[in-house]
Parts: structure tokens; C-alpha cells; sequence
């Protein structure tokens, strides 16, 4: 029986893979990479590519990862999958639509905040749920 | 008194009030299960990525990146997670509410604040009461993709690392259970690392390509999983919220009903004694 090391791949979306496997290759962004049980703790990139885990018995499995990172540790191996490729200039534009959004809504208002405004406006719709609540116990 | 037939119209309309808002409170029951699981999907990954940056914080690294470090605050940013629709009871007002506190105390230190909206309630609260929105970004629906909260992470975090704010905080609802909502402050940046124990053993990874590029992606990796996480249970609170609301407005409905009922019946019945005693007085009169 090979030595086995539990591993658990991960997206932020869902749980794609846990459990012990013999070995893991995955693409890290400076090249083809093998890991057993017992590596050294390493953190590394992940390019977009195949995973393959060959499980404690003995079954393989392929999985693909648009990027993301690679952690190992002496007892167990975590990859952070990606949802999506990613790359700079993408970041950029969604970013720039943000901005733009906010933009276009703060035009010719203020960017200070009405503190007082703000807290009669939120101590009205408080009394308002109070009230309401009110006039239901009364009816009880 | 009213008359009958106007009761009876109102008792019709306030039927199809009814109808509506327990159609909604169902609606909202099953997507709140749905959302319910979505939320639990997502815990995985913010754990996993919560570890390693715990152990990069453990980690004896020569290295240290400006996410980690802790500046004098000058300007504070907010990344305020609200819903797109309202009828939900006073979820986003509680939040708000948190939120002035936080931003009204640093405002008094001198301190000025930032804004990000994520959903169209605090966009529009911003707009009402002020405040420098620098991003917004609505419409996400009821199941985002961790792809679209990149553009509103990405000014903060661009903000953060020019120096313009110096904390990020992440202000969202926490799902306790169905009944229960938490408005929460959540500071995101800098990291708060926890205190270092003595004489531990000294380790530290070995970083691919290398540490640099290696830790500014897994720190915005990290903040973005933060800020999905609060969204998707911004989500699940919202449509908890308003379960809640919808429910209590059926019964609302439902007890407005039986009032109009008995004032109905009551109408009916003074009409039919008034008839008898008109017929009666008047076979007397012959």
C-alpha cells in the first residue's frame, strides 16, 4: 500500500474533489508538476490545464482547472480552482464598469454623507416596522 | 356604517393582497433553501484559502506584502453587500444602520469613508444620503458568479494598494438561522494576523514562480472569496428576510379579513332587522 495524502480541490463555487490520493499532476504556471505524499510545503500558480489524481485505489481522475493556486503541505494538498481564466485586462474593464456605475449615480451629488439626513431617514423606516409590529400584537 | 357591497369589494381586494403575498412567501421559502445550499457550497473554498493565508502568516518569509501591513488609517473604504429588491422586512435598514455607526465614528476622528455597493438598495441609500460612492454594481440575481464581484473588488483593493484607504471593510448580512439575520462589519484589509507563539518551529514554503506574484494573486484571491461568501449569504438572509415578511403580511391580510367579515355579517344583519321591524310596523299600521 503506496503512502497516501489527503487532498482536496476546491472552487469558490462548489467542492470539486476531497479525499486520499497517491498522486497528484497538475500544470503549475512554470511547468508540469508531480506531488506525492511527504512534499515539502510549497505555494505555487496554476496554469489552465488537467489535474490528474491517481486515488488510494488505484483509480485515476482527470479534472480541469482554469488556474488557480497550489498549496501543499506534508499531510495534505489543497488546490483553489479558478471559476474562469483570468487576466489583467479583463480585471481591468470590470473594474472599469464599477467605476463607471458609480459615477454615473454620484454625478452632481455629494460625496460627503449627511450624517444627520441618513439617520432620520433610517430612524423613519425603523419606526414605521416598529409601528407595524405594534398595531399586529395589539391585535393579538 | 359602510355598506355591504363595499365591504364586500374590500374583502376582494385585500383577498388578492393575500394571495400575492403568500405566493411570494413560498417563492421565497424555496429560494432561500436554494440559496441555503449555494451558501454552503461556497464555505469550502473561504476556509481552504482562510488556512493558507494563515499559515503564509505563520510562514517565515522574507517577503511582506502591503495587504498585511498595517498603516494609520487616513481613509477607510466599505464594501456594503445589500439586495437588489425590497420587501424584506429591516434587513438593509439594519445594515445601514451598522454601517453609519462604524463610518459616523470614524468620521469623527477625522477619518472619511469610501463606498462600494454590491445591489441596488445601498446604491440607492448612498445616493439619498450621500456619501463618495467610488463603485456600484447591481442586478447580480439570485446566483452570482465569483467572476462578476471582480470589478467592484478590484477598485478597493486598487484603492487599498495606492494608499488612497488604508482599512477595507466588508459590511454584510450574516445568516444566523431562518429567524435570525446579523448585520455584520468584517474587516478585510489589512489582514489581521494573529499573535506569533514564541519559539515555534521556523518554516516557510517554497514559492513557484516566486513570492511576489505568488501572494498578490492568493491575497486578492482571498479578499474576493471574502466578499462572494458575504454576498451569496447576503442572499440567503435576503430571501429568509423575506419569508419572514411575506408570512406575517398573510397573516396581516388574514386578520383584516376576519374584521371586515364580522363587520360585514354585522352590516347584514342590522339591514335584515331593520327590514322585519319596517314590515312589522307596517302590517301594525293596517
Amino acid at each position: 500500500m503506496a503512502n497516501t495524502v489527503q487532498c482536496d480541490i476546491v472552487s469558490a463555487q462548489e467542492n470539486i474533489f476531497s479525499g486520499k490520493v497517491e498522486m497528484l499532476t497538475a500544470t503549475a504556471s512554470n511547468g508540469e508538476l508531480g506531488v506525492m505524499a511527504g512534499h515539502a510545503p510549497m505555494l505555487t500558480g496554476l496554469a489552465p490545464g488537467p489535474v490528474n489524481i491517481k486515488t488510494e485505489d488505484g483509480a485515476e481522475e482527470v479534472y480541469f482547472v482554469s488556474g488557480g493556486y497550489l498549496e501543499v503541505q506534508p499531510h495534505h494538498i489543497s488546490i483553489l480552482a479558478d471559476t474562469a481564466q483570468r487576466a489583467h485586462d479583463m480585471d481591468e474593464a470590470a473594474a472599469k464598469q464599477a467605476r463607471d456605475e458609480a459615477e454615473r449615480e454620484m454625478a452632481n451629488r455629494s460625496s460627503e454623507v449627511d450624517y444627520s439626513r441618513a439617520a432620520a431617514r433610517l430612524a423613519e423606516a425603523a419606526a414605521q416596522l416598529r409601528t407595524l409590529e405594534k398595531l399586529r400584537r395589539k391585535k393579538r | 356604517m359602510a355598506s355591504g357591497k363595499e365591504i364586500r369589494t374590500q374583502i376582494s381586494s385585500i383577498q388578492n393582497t393575500q394571495k400575492i403575498t403568500s405566493a411570494m412567501e413560498m417563492v421565497a421559502a424555496s429560494k432561500m433553501r436554494k440559496a441555503h445550499d449555494r451558501m454552503e457550497l461556497t464555505r469550502p473554498y473561504a476556509r481552504k484559502i482562510r488556512d493558507v493565508i494563515g499559515y503564509l502568516a505563520e510562514a517565515d518569509s522574507d517577503y511582506r506584502h502591503p495587504f498585511m501591513e498595517a498603516r494609520p488609517a487616513n481613509r477607510v473604504g466599505y464594501i456594503v453587500v445589500s439586495t437588489d429588491r425590497g420587501l424584506c422586512g429591516g434587513l438593509n435598514n439594519n445594515l445601514f444602520k451598522q454601517m453609519l455607526k462604524d463610518s459616523r465614528a470614524w468620521h469623527e476622528k477625522g477619518v472619511p469613508s469610501d463606498f462600494c455597493t454590491i445591489g441596488q438598495k445601498g446604491s440607492v441609500f448612498l445616493n439619498s444620503v450621500g456619501g463618495n460612492k467610488v463603485a456600484s454594481q447591481s442586478q447580480i440575481g439570485d446566483r452570482p458568479s465569483a467572476e462578476e464581484l471582480i470589478g467592484t473588488v478590484k477598485v478597493m483593493l486598487d484603492a487599498y494598494r495606492d494608499g488612497t484607504i488604508d482599512r477595507l471593510y466588508l459590511v454584510f448580512n450574516r445568516f444566523v438561522n431562518t429567524m435570525t439575520q446579523e448585520p455584520q462589519i468584517e474587516q478585510l484589509l489589512p489582514l489581521q494576523a494573529e499573535a506569533e507563539p514564541e519559539g515555534k518551529y521556523r518554516w516557510d514554503y517554497i514559492y513557484e514562480p516566486d513570492p511576489r506574484t505568488l501572494l498578490d494573486g492568493l491575497l486578492i484571491r482571498y479578499v474576493e472569496s471574502q466578499v462572494y461568501q458575504g454576498v451569496v449569504e447576503n442572499i440567503a438572509c435576503e430571501q429568509a428576510a423575506r419569508m419572514i415578511a411575506m408570512k406575517s403580511a398573510t397573516d396581516n391580510a388574514g386578520d383584516i379579513i376576519d374584521d371586515l367579515k364580522t363587520e360585514y355579517n354585522k352590516a347584514r344583519q342590522a339591514n335584515i332587522t331593520q327590514e322585519i321591524s319596517e314590515i312589522v310596523s307596517g302590517a301594525a299600521a293596517v
